[in-house]
């Protein structure tokens, strides 16, 4: 191969090239600084200020309250419910369960047998699967949504597909003494179609769900009795 | 309608492409934007407060000089704050911060910022204050990813010019990169991401009392300044532990979808710039193509892989796709779509927990990082790493027909083409160096705390090769904050960082003092599908020779212990 005829630097030069290693440490100090106060300070604070006049319940964390001021949870954040007359979310691995300051998943592989058969203190898919069919009154080989029975990555995933929500139907039906078919028409009020028509897939968003389910239905059960 | 998305997604990058491409290429070449009228005063401030001669340029030593002191200076500054966060003030409240600083983990984190990698050893929540998420992390996923992109300018000028010593002004670049891309996409995106529901303040964590009776904590916070700039920056690291799977970081499938298309849309973006800037504008578009090319291969099997019905829940009567560790608002497609983008592009934004992904769905995220995040790539040294395999390409090519390669008019003689290997070489020796460290060694071992087998052998594969890459998403099993994980990322981080953008720059100064040759008969030519041909080829090519022995040990073998 023809190698290097042009060597290189000493062809025209475009303008002097700055050196000397102080100046650049000099500047580079400069910078570090001066650029973390634009982007570590003023823009947070500039973007604070007006995304809190623009959107102020969002930007508070879009929380619940009830009566007043009670702090029910938020709409976005998954919570636990065991109760029988709530609508239920899936299972999660935040902590020992929807809590919001630990939030993940359980990173299990998917041939991990840990996975599948569980282990002591946790809950395996085999197990799940059995609870959420005794639950809700199924047969034993029933098809189950895959959602009932597996964790999320955030373990506070709002949602449930509607199909789960259709399965809990009869099951919160009785719970409430009231007919199957109403609850069913709240679930199906309550499906959030894909964004624009594609993004994502159709979702209810559980804790909604009960709040509607509480304002509809009397709840025979007052909190913390159980 | 899986496709829907995808498809979606690709259809708006390539439609921004050209406009944003044209625009960037204004932002390096100093022409002037429309954005002037209200940017140019701060940016001749910027200048006189730093002490900046705009017009002075750099030859390469001086250049990479200036990025690496840069780099240095914000790790110390970063390392500092994260050592003194517990006597800043402001929230959350002190226990739940449970993950203790030490020193390692401080210097792990310092590296992983200021390097774009933002691999997190930590969960946010735990670990960290607001100031320190703010100050400390916000500022260096704007400044990092700043730096990224002014060496992608100067790497460009190398291939545009021709008889010059120099490849621009590092401290031009960053302050313009900064003002013109950077903070004014930012700003609105993360406005965006507010009105969608990211929450923004600095309230301390929220006690709620559920409807069943029970106190539910919810970890608040300054979430938003950070989730946008963290994909626009090809950064990735998140508030909290789960990232843009936690439903305050990333709410909706729309704040998912902004999130993919500000990670991809600026790399994809400068193919468009680098073709303008040598006026070889159709090679910038063979490069793009390329890469448009292998992700729709590498979104097609990903897919495949996840929406089957999973194999450990066979004969168990459940129906569906593996929605373990993936949210339902997103379903699998949009989790895999976005696996897809962030493993591209130097981000780890994942919004599934790829340690539950099958074992093939893991290995196309893991294969695209270890090719170096050529498809897209991060914000401005994309473009090195896909024009440094284009020349192994050119290189190859040249044997082929017999003839002295050249790519953009710029000849590859024996000098160039060792630092072109030395490039290629650089990454997959850290990678399966520091992987076959952990693997024999009881302190790397010690890591794999949830999974073991090929599945253990996996997560510390994907762990190096994230950290080379400057990804910074991990299979999050391994358990990564000890001295022996946090030595031995920081290292592959900052080879990756610094070693490649090193090597690529030098190439850059020595090709902008050569000469640009007329296109004769006998030159391969970089606009045509041929070349795109060579190119795809080679990147398999040069991948498959590199880690196809690792990756048997890994996710092929699981794949087959599976069937």
């Amino acid at each position: 191969m023809a190698a290097s005829e042009d060597p290189g630097g000493s062809s025209v030069l475009s303008s002097a090239p700055c050196g000397k290693l102080r100046e650049q440490v000099r500047t580079a100090v400069l910078s570090v600084v001066v650029l973390t106060l634009l982007t570590g300070f003023v823009f947070p604070f500039l973007l604070s200020a007006i995304a809190g006049t623009l959107f102020p319940r969002q930007a508070t964390g879009s929380l619940i309250t009830r009566d007043g001021s009670v702090v029910v949870g938020s709409e976005l954040i998954g919570q636990e419910f065991i109760q029988p007359e709530y609508f239920q979310p899936r299972p999660s691995a935040a902590g020992n369960g929807y809590d919001a300051a630990v939030s993940g998943g359980t990173n299990l592989g998917p041939n991990n047998p840990k996975l599948k058969n569980g282990a002591e203190g946790f809950a395996g898919i085999r197990q799940l699967a059995e609870e959420y069919r005794r639950r809700n009154g199924l047969a034993p080989d029933a098809v189950i949504p895959v959602d009932a029975v597996t964790r999320s990555a955030s373990g506070l995933d709002p949602d449930i597909t509607p199909e789960n929500a259709e399965l809990q139907v009869p099951r919160v039906a009785r719970a409430r003494g009231v007919r199957a078919r109403s609850v069913l028409q709240l679930v199906r009020a309550h499906i959030k179609q894909p964004q624009l028509g594609i993004l994502g897939t159709p979702r209810v968003s559980v804790l909604e769900l009960n709040l509607a389910l509480d304002q509809s239905f009397k709840r025979s059960i007052v909190p913390g009795t159980r | 309608m899986q496709w829907t998305e995808a498809v979606f997604f690709l259809l708006m990058l390539v439609a921004l492409a050209r406009p944003v491409g044209l625009y960037l290429a204004r932002v390096c070449e100093r022409r002037r934007t429309f954005l002037d009228p209200l940017l140019h005063p701060f940016e001749s401030l910027l200048y006189r407060l730093l002490g900046v001669r705009p017009e002075q340029e750099m030859r390469a030593p001086i250049y990479i000089l200036s990025f690496v002191l840069f780099g240095a200076g914000s790790a110390i500054v970063l390392f500092l704050v994260l050592l003194l966060q517990r006597w800043l003030p402001g929230g959350p409240a002190t226990p739940y911060l449970t993950t203790p600083m030490t020193p390692d983990l401080a210097a792990n984190i310092a590296v992983s910022f200021t390097t774009t990698t933002t691999w997190q050893a930590y969960a946010g929540e735990n670990t960290l204050h607001y100031f320190t998420q703010v100050v400390g992390l916000v500022a260096q996923n704007f400044l990092a990813a700043a730096a990224g992109l002014a060496c992608g300018f100067a790497f460009i000028r190398g291939l545009a010019r021709e008889r010059t010593a120099t490849i621009g002004n590092f401290w031009v670049d960053l302050v313009r990169s900064l003002l013109y891309v950077l903070l004014p996409l930012a700003f609105i995106g993360s406005l965006i991401l507010v009105w969608q529901g990211v929450p923004l303040n600095l309230a301390h964590y929220t006690v709620a009392h559920t409807l069943e009776g029970k106190e539910q904590v919810i970890a608040q916070g300054p979430i938003a300044a950070l989730e946008f700039i963290k994909n626009l920056g090809t950064n990735g690291g998140g508030f909290f532990n789960a990232n843009g799977a936690h439903p305050y970081a990333n709410p909706t499938p729309l704040t998912n979808f902004l999130g993919m298309l500000a990670i991809a849309v600026l790399p994809a973006s400068l193919m468009v710039t680098l073709g303008h800037i040598t006026g070889r504008q159709q090679a910038g578009w063979v490069l793009l193509t390329v890469m448009i090319a292998l992700f729709i291969a590498g979104f097609a099997i990903c897919d495949w892989a996840e929406t089957a019905p999973p194999s450990q829940l066979a004969g168990m009567h459940i129906d569906g796709p593996n929605m373990e560790g993936k949210e339902v608002r997103f379903g699998v497609n949009g989790s895999v779509l976005t696996a897809i983008v962030t493993s591209n592009t130097s981000t780890g934004s994942y919004n599934a927990m790829y340690d539950s992904f099958q074992p093939i769905g893991v290995l196309v995220p893991l294969v695209f990082m270890l090719l170096g995040e050529v498809v897209f790539g991060g914000l401005g040294t994309g473009i090195y790493s896909i024009v440094m395999v284009a020349l192994v390409g050119v290189f190859l090519g040249g044997l082929m027909v017999g003839r002295t390669p050249e790519y953009l008019g710029k000849k590859i003689s024996a000098l160039e083409t060792r630092w072109i290997a030395l490039y290629a070489l650089l990454s997959s020796t850290t990678v399966l160096l520091l992987s076959a460290i952990a693997v024999v060694t009881r302190v790397g071992r010690a890591g794999l705390i949830t999974n073991t087998g090929s599945r253990g052998f996996t997560e510390i594969l994907f762990t190096y090769a994230s950290c080379v890459a400057n990804n910074g998403q991990a299979m999050a099993g391994v358990s990564a904050n000890s001295v022996f994980y946090n030595v031995t990322t920081s290292i592959a981080m900052l080879v990756g960082r610094y070693g490649l953008a090193a090597l690529a720059l030098a190439l850059a100064g020595r090709l902008a003092a050569q000469r640009r040759l007329p296109i004769t008969a006998g030159t391969l030519p970089s606009d045509s599908p041929t070349f795109g041909a060579l190119v795809f080829c080679t990147i398999l090519l040069v991948g498959a020779l590199s880690f196809l022995p690792a990756l048997a040990l890994g996710p092929i073998l699981e794949f087959l212990q599976q069937h």
